[in-house]
């Protein structure tokens, strides 16, 4: 297991190969569909985003209101493929690393590569465990979006797989050749 | 007439919505056991034993199971003998979800124009109400939250009958490798076979909410139930597309009579999360 600590830099995500399970702890910004139409649209009218991009991680995720006495809902992550036509763009202006759950596009992937950036997944469906590991959240952003608001993360040891890593590796196609192949040696 | 009034409809509609989205149902966590039993390969059993964690997280401290508590389908069996006192049957079952969504600080994930406007209801209604009207005086409600990870990789395919059970097989797989990653495997799947255009869907959803390990009364159309499992287990996609022997934790298959000219098969795909919960007035 790999503990890895915010801001995630190239140098940190270089070490990194799909299939590797890592602990996340430090800052994180949640974003998802309308959220990522709305930062894209700030970057065309040349405004301000809400927070840094520069070495930044976005989590795909929209959690459910959180409990009085609670900390943050249940927060799992969202299927990623719907932000693939945004993602590039913030990639490009410094965006490294993004935290949801199944395949990109290949844009997405080329993009990942050439800026040298990491995606990784969360296991779908766990919000109650991943919600757990959430220290404090604070809403910076498009509070009207409710679930969707841009939320400041902090968590500690964020169970995460390394997908696809800096060298156009893939573990969502890795991992059933990974399978079929240890099925094939295993066989009786 | 039995009398059934919609204030009790409404206050056992928002139970079952708390209820719901923090408990599996029995079949599903026993399927989730056994999958974690049989699976041989590391990461993919690792991937299980997270996802059982995480249930039992929710289980014992009311926190959702997901994050995607769902849009609201709710069936209702009610006997023609039942008459419905206080108000209306639709406005009691919307009332509930709203109440239970809000008291058990559930997601709201319903938005009102799918098109244009998008803005959310803010109480995750209109739930999705299916109503089927039987003999007898019974009155059964089934809240079924799903999430759309999984209803957005649900697809329906209206084949030539000359295409047969090859032409289903070639589907389901078709529909489950396209899935992959995205609907948060290891999925239950539902099978509708007959029908028309949207009762195929429907089917579907029933085959998707039938007990796992359970079959079809029709010999045939079981066999074809578990020859289906073993093709969508054997894509390799595995726990959450890590890869792995558990794609899916089952596989139930529903059909009705067709036209001549027809066989509508529709594969309706639920995330491990296979939350369903019921009672009865």
């Amino acid at each position: 297991m790999i503990h890895l600590q915010t801001p995630l830099t190239s140098d940190k995500l270089t070490n990194l190969k799909s299939g590797d399970q890592v602990l996340l702890s430090g800052t994180i910004y949640t974003g998802r569909d309308a959220a990522h139409a709305r930062l894209v649209k700030l970057i065309d009218n040349n405004e301000e985003l809400p927070f840094d991009i520069k070495d930044a991680t976005i989590f795909y995720v929209g959690p459910t209101p959180t409990k009085p006495g609670e900390v943050f809902g249940s927060g799992g992550p969202t299927t990623s493929y719907r932000m693939d036509s945004f993602a590039p763009k913030l990639i490009s202006l410094g965006l490294k690393t993004m935290i949801g759950k199944g395949d990109r596009s290949q844009e997405v992937k080329d993009a990942i590569v050439k800026y040298q950036g990491v995606y990784f997944g969360a296991i779908g469906g766990t919000g109650a465990l991943i919600g757990n590991c959430v220290l404090s959240s604070t809403v910076i952003a498009f509070e009207d979006l409710g679930p969707e608001a841009i939320r400041r993360l902090e968590v500690k040891d964020m169970p995460l797989v390394v997908i696809n890593d800096t060298y156009g590796n893939d573990q969502y196609q890795s991992g059933k050749k990974q399978y079929l192949e240890f099925k094939e040696k295993n066989k009786c | 007439m039995r009398e059934i009034r919609c204030q009790d409809i409404t206050a056992t509609i928002a139970k079952l919505a708390q209820k719901a989205a923090v408990e599996l149902p029995e079949d599903v966590s026993i399927a989730l056991d056994r999958a974690i039993a049989a699976e041989d390969f590391p990461l993919a059993q690792e991937t299980l034993k997270t996802i059982k964690h995480n249930n039992e997280i929710a289980r014992t401290t009311c926190k959702p199971i997901c994050q995607d508590t769902g849009m609201a389908n709710v069936y209702i069996t009610i006997g023609q003998e039942v008459a419905i006192t206080g108000g209306s049957l639709k406005d009691a079952i919307n009332k509930g979800v709203a109440q239970g969504y809000q008291d058990g600080y559930l997601r709201k994930s319903v938005v009102d124009d799918p098109l244009f406007d998008r803005k959310n209801t803010q109480d995750n209604t209109p739930a999705l109400i299916y109503i089927d009207l039987v003999e007898g005086d019974e009155f059964k409600i089934v809240f079924a939250p799903k999430g759309f990870g999984s209803e957005n990789m649900s697809k329906i395919k209206m084949l030539k009958p000359s295409e047969g059970v090859a032409g289903v097989r070639q589907f389901v797989e078709e529909v489950v490798t396209t899935a992959s990653s995205n609907p948060c495997p290891p999925i239950v799947v539902g099978v509708g076979i007959g029908g028309s255009f949207d009762k195929v869907a429907y089917l579907a959803k029933q085959a998707m909410l039938r007990k796992i390990g359970s079959h079809h009364p029709d010999g045939r159309y079981a066999a074809l139930e578990d020859e289906l499992l073993e093709i969508v287990n054997a894509t390799g996609i595995g726990p959450a597309g890590l890869g792995g022997k558990t794609t899916a934790l089952g596989l139930n298959i529903e059909t009705m009579p067709t036209h001549i000219a027809g066989l509508p098969v529709a594969v309706a795909i639920c995330c491990h999360v296979s939350r369903h919960m019921e009672a009865s007035l």
